[in-house]
């Protein structure tokens, strides 16, 4: 190996410093950090949801649901029941971590499109029940008044930016997390799924496990992002839980690019900039974005982190390969593997 | 007893709606092998546009419908060449997230021309029957006698028509249908206008009925969805079977138990079949 500098290394520390002096060059500009802060949750939660689409290759229309279960149960332990944050923190990432297991459990018996309809079914289930169960969900007219984390020593997280750090934190762990995985066997066993489910059953590859991890997992960081989702904003409504929902985190990793290790951050603080662009126009918002997805399946399936994987020399893509050919980019699946 | 023969009415006539819609939806799935998500919203658009033939051109009901049909059908073949052509080399979830696209674009389309709030439809039809007590409206006759016409066509026209049957041909072997002259990118198409027109039917029929939403086109969907899977993806018999039987389980749990019972009856029917069979109960189309 080389000693120069990998860009990609570089890229990723430019986009780490970027995010960590965000405060300092938005100070006194409260407004902007929140956007910030809720993309970087929504990138939480696009991480959950590449596990299971962008490594494994099941594509979940559930996870707009399970952010929304996080979002709830902090919602509603820290109002109606008077719970402090960090317990009902934790009852979100256990109770959406059952959640995920469970349905993991029926859902992962269908496969391709029955996956697909099966868990966008479960979805609506769930936004059913928190629009038709009043007596505890509130139904429409959501939750408010959700509390901030409480003190810890000095630590104070009613300040905007002590908060934002505190997203950050989770926002590294789930990238970390991704990029541990992809390194592992664990995670390899995941994407050899994506490519063919009968080549890595033949393989030896235990699919049905490796699903299982992979879908309780995905859940698990959805659920957390709701939680963080539901404490940031004060308030949660039935839209919370919507397959709107779903459909962003995609849109957010499409954009970004699919299985990538940096594509949700980038997906989400790219699109959370465009939405806040296209503000004035609320509903035009879907008139240029629905094209802007169809476009980008079409033309780059594989993302911004696709093409920038791209232009790096082919030196620094991977230790130990060989490097790829160069005309198989059309047919094969969304990224190579270990893609930054 | 009246109130049963009410409401196993109003099942056949949900009933025939939701087969025409599943019908579009099991046929796509059959030739190009993945659920087009958007297929509700597209429902939603077939109601709006019989509402404009309708209203403000002025056009007879049936008329009206299958002005709406028409544009649908060429839509669909529209939709066929710009978005899943080029696709056709992807990985499938690649296309159900472009038909994610296509849905979010039609429904901020409908959202901009007819805004937000609901829509009602004249019903062109007014009156009702006694039939064994109950009171019959004239509009869910029209739906019951519309659907079983439209699906005795349909299976003509994929029995024995060249064009249904080669749309059969490439449903069971795509590469073996392509080497006896039959051309996939013309059945794609045709596949896409018949299925757009069935649920621009379907819209139409319903649009009396209920209140015109951009929105109308989400519960749809998922019940439609729900169907083809309990019947079996790609299955024609499935999605028939299913759809009464799903609208007639609707039906009367809502009836009989709550209006919440109703929408979830749906999705615990779904999840049972998933649980003991989770390629439907028809389902014969291998996954790759």
């Amino acid at each position: 190996m080389t000693n120069r500098l990998n860009p990609r290394l570089l890229g990723v520390a430019l986009i780490a410093i970027a995010l960590l002096v965000a405060p300092f060059a938005l100070s006194g500009q409260q407004y902007l950090l929140r956007v910030v802060t809720t993309a970087a949750i929504y990138a939480i939660a696009a991480y959950g949801l590449n596990i299971i689409l962008g490594l494994t290759g099941q594509l979940s229309l559930a996870h707009g649901a399970f952010f929304g279960v996080g979002a709830y149960t902090v919602g509603l332990l820290t109002t109606d029941y008077d719970w402090s944050f960090w317990t009902a923190f934790l009852a979100a990432i256990v109770g959406t971590t059952v959640l995920g297991y469970v349905s993991g459990l029926i859902a992962l018996r269908t496969q391709g499109a029955y996956f697909a309809i099966f868990t966008m079914a479960l979805g609506f289930l769930i936004f059913i029940i928190v629009v038709r169960w009043e007596s505890v969900t509130h139904a429409h007219s959501g939750v408010s008044g959700v509390k901030f984390p409480e003190n810890i020593g000095p630590i104070d997280f009613t300040e905007p930016a002590t908060m934002y750090y505190f997203v950050l934190l989770f926002l590294a762990g789930a990238a970390y997390t991704t990029h541990a995985l992809l390194h592992s066997n664990a995670g390899r066993s995941l994407v050899a799924i994506r490519t063919s489910e009968d080549l890595a059953k033949s393989i030896g590859v235990n699919v049905a496990v490796s699903k299982q991890l992979a879908f309780t997992a995905s859940a698990t960081i959805a659920g957390l992002a709701g939680g963080l989702f539901a404490s940031l904003n004060g308030f949660i409504g039935p839209d919370s839980t919507g397959i709107d929902r779903t459909f962003e985190m995609l849109l957010f990793l499409l954009i970004g690019g699919l299985g990538t290790v940096m594509g949700p951050i980038l997906g989400s603080l790219l699109v959370a900039f465009l939405f806040e662009m296209l503000q004035d126009l609320e509903t035009y918002r879907f008139i240029v974005l629905g094209p802007i997805i169809v476009l980008l399946v079409i033309f780059a399936p594989r993302g911004l982190i696709g093409y920038l994987n791209e232009l790096v020399p082919a030196r620094f893509r991977h230790r130990d390969t060989t490097p790829e050919p160069v005309a198989s980019t059309t047919v094969s699946d969304t990224t190579k593997d270990g893609a930054l | 007893m009246t109130l049963f023969v009410q409401q196993l009415a109003n099942g056949l006539a949900l009933g025939g709606i939701y087969c025409l819609a599943a019908i579009g939806l099991t046929l796509v799935f059959g030739v190009l092998g993945f659920p087009n998500l958007a297929h509700g919203a597209l429902y939603m658009l077939g109601a709006y546009l019989t509402f404009f033939f309708l209203t403000d051109v002025g056009l007879p009901y049936v008329v009206a419908i299958l002005a709406a049909a028409v544009v649908l059908a060429f839509l669909g073949v529209v939709l066929e060449r710009l978005v899943f052509h080029p696709l056709r080399n992807s990985p499938h979830t690649h296309h159900m997230i472009a038909t994610v696209g296509v849905m979010f674009f039609l429904v901020a389309v409908v959202q901009e021309i007819w805004g937000t709030g609901f829509l009602r439809m004249e019903s062109p039809v007014n009156g009702q029957v006694s039939v064994a007590g109950a009171q019959v409206s004239w509009q869910r006759i029209i739906i019951i006698v519309t659907a079983v016409v439209v699906l005795l066509l349909l299976t003509w026209f994929l029995k024995r028509s060249p064009h249904g049957q080669a749309i059969e041909a490439i449903e069971q072997d795509r590469t073996g249908a392509a080497l006896v002259g039959i051309n996939p990118s013309m059945v794609s198409m045709v596949t896409f206008a018949v299925s757009l027109a069935l649920v621009a039917i379907a819209a139409g029929l319903v649009a009396p009925i209920n209140l015109l939403s951009p929105g109308m086109g989400d519960s749809l969907s998922l019940t439609v969805f729900a169907i083809i899977i309990l019947g079996g993806l790609g299955s024609l018999p499935g999605a028939i079977i299913g759809g009464f039987t799903i609208a007639i389980a609707e039906v009367m749990a809502a009836t009989y138990i709550s209006v919440g019972a109703g929408e979830a009856a749906i999705f615990i029917i779904l999840i049972a079949v998933l649980a003991i069979k989770p390629t439907g109960i028809f389902g014969t189309v291998t996954q790759r």
